[in-house]
């Protein structure tokens, strides 16, 4: 059985479950209608939003709106590794976003990887969450995305830097749905007989790990979401007060 | 939003066709309300696979590999090259995958399709991390010469499970890899033996030798849709329904990869239903 509280040396001194340091700051672009710079101790995502715009692309379906996503790398040119995370991020932000309120439009959403220090895809979906609500795209909930490794001796961790994530025998990016405090009655919003926010909205795994360790994983990564989420509101909220004596 | 109503023989079976193209949710609904699916499979079950080894006679390994109409050609093409200075007791492995415009019509020529490069990059990610091939088995002399394997794999027919048919086609045809004989020349490069051996050449490695494969990783598609999860779904079943899933197992029972992107929310008990 899993030992509780084991005493695991990180290089940066944080204990297992222990997530870097979040910053977050939406607006920061002018000419793009919704963008948020998201940094999780050194990995920094820049993401911006244009949209919507008239039309949609070639094989999707019009009466639906659509979401582009271009994913451009610090350095190097777009390979087959950034095709893979534009499709996750689509995919992702497709089950988020209200997709039929405005048909027949393209949001674009363009993400810029400023800095790479492990859990990229997380942050970048964190980022252009915040960008959206930044544009007022309209959404079910919003994603909460996290990274969790298991290592060769079988614990897992939270929030790899990039020396930890090359270590470590498998990892598993994990996005969420926020946790919700709704004026509904508790039934109406669960899916399955469990509430809402117990759902996986997307996962990717590399390396290999066994069933039981992708649970684990599963269980730690819920845990750390209701935090992510309870930062993203209260940074949401901070702000829209900000804005509002400013107005 | 009219069901059409059953008026006699032919203007049913015309209903039922255009009922599909216009309504394909509620068509699929309506199948799997019964546990079944339109192509008479119960939901759990998979289509007929099939495996032909040695597709490609000039390769060294191939594979065609067909799961119900989806198929794809894997060749592997072994090259001798010097390994890198980090790791000099190891082979190579390049995984390419194509899909040309034969196999489905929403492919054009002039530019990759959109889901080549993300199946091409999973295929390496689970050969590679799954330790099915110990690398150290292509050195050929420590520091100086290893094979580089080339695998090629094109997709002749996309219908669905694009994935699950790549890996199959790619384990089959390193199964059926023969390692073919080197020896070393005069200026000390590697040449390929003939088959009457040179008196005065050594042969580096004795006889054609087949590549051993631990842990050979299996994966399942299924697409979920409310409550119902189907298993090895076609192209028309993977467009219409949002949700994809794809779950790599190993031999062991470890999980290789699970791959989820995107989709309506699953709940942790569907996750254990589908491993």
């Amino acid at each position: 059985m899993r030992e509780t509280a084991m005493e695991v040396d990180r290089e940066d001194g944080r204990s297992q479950n222990q997530l870097r340091p979040l910053a977050c700051s939406r607006n920061i672009l002018h000419r793009a209608h919704g963008s948020a710079s998201w940094s999780q101790g050194d990995t920094k995502v820049l993401a911006a939003v244009y949209g919507p715009k008239a039309g949609t692309k070639k094989n999707e379906n019009p009466e639906k709106a659509c979401i582009e996503v271009i994913w451009k790398p610090k350095t190097g040119q777009i390979g087959k590794p950034e095709k893979e995370y534009e499709m996750i991020l689509k995919r992702t932000l497709e089950s988020v976003c209200i997709l039929t309120v405005n048909p027949n439009t393209t949001t674009s959403i363009i993400v810029q990887v400023v800095n790479d220090d492990g859990a990229l895809l997380p942050s970048a979906i964190n980022a252009a969450c915040m960008a959206l609500v930044d544009a007022g795209i309209p959404m079910k909930h919003l994603a909460v995305a996290i990274c969790c490794c298991v290592a060769k001796s079988g614990y897992v961790i939270l929030d790899p830097t990039k020396l930890e994530e090359q270590k470590m025998k498998a990892f598993a990016y994990l996005v969420f749905p926020n946790s919700v405090h709704s004026v509904l009655p508790e039934g109406s919003l669960r899916v399955e007989g469990e509430p809402i926010e117990n759902g996986i909205i997307t996962s990717v795994t590399h390396g290999i790990m066994s069933v039981d360790d992708y649970f684990y994983c599963l269980e730690r990564g819920r845990a750390a979401s209701v935090k992510l989420s309870d930062f993203l509101r209260r940074n949401l909220q901070q702000q829209s007060t900000d804005s509002s004596k400013a107005g | 939003m009219g069901l059409p109503n059953a008026n006699g023989d032919l203007s049913t079976e015309v209903e039922v066709d255009a009922f599909r193209r216009l309504f394909p949710l509620h068509f699929y609904e309506k199948h799997l309300l019964e546990s079944i699916s339109p192509d008479a499979r119960p939901l759990g079950r998979a289509r007929e696979t099939t495996i032909a080894l040695g597709a490609v006679a000039s390769a060294n390994g191939s594979a065609l590999a067909k799961i119900g109409s989806t198929t794809m050609l894997a060749a592997i093409k072994m090259k001798v090259m010097t390994p890198s200075l980090e790791t000099p007791d190891e082979g190579c492995i390049v995984i390419d995958f194509h899909m040309p415009p034969i196999c489905s019509p929403i492919v054009r020529p002039g530019g990759p399709a959109e889901a080549a490069p993300v199946v091409a990059k999973q295929l390496s990610d689970t050969i590679l991390s799954s330790g099915m091939i110990n690398l150290k088995e292509l050195s050929l002399v420590s520091g100086k010469a290893a094979w580089m394997a080339y695998l090629d794999i094109y997709c002749l027919d996309a219908d669905g499970a694009l994935f699950d048919t790549a890996l199959l086609s790619a384990v089959a045809a390193f199964s059926h890899l023969e390692i073919p004989v080197v020896s070393l020349n005069d200026d000390g490069k590697i040449v390929l033996s003939e088959e009457q051996g040179l008196s005065d050449r050594e042969p580096v490695n004795k006889e054609k030798r087949k590549i051993n494969l631990s842990s050979v990783p299996f994966s399942l598609t299924c697409v979920l849709h409310k409550n119902y999860i189907l298993a090895d779904p076609t192209a028309e079943e993977e467009s219409i329904m949002d949700t994809i899933l794809t779950v790599v197992l190993d031999s062991s029972s470890q999980l290789v990869s699970l791959h989820k992107p995107g989709g309506t929310v699953l709940a942790y008990t569907s996750a254990i239903q589908v491993s």
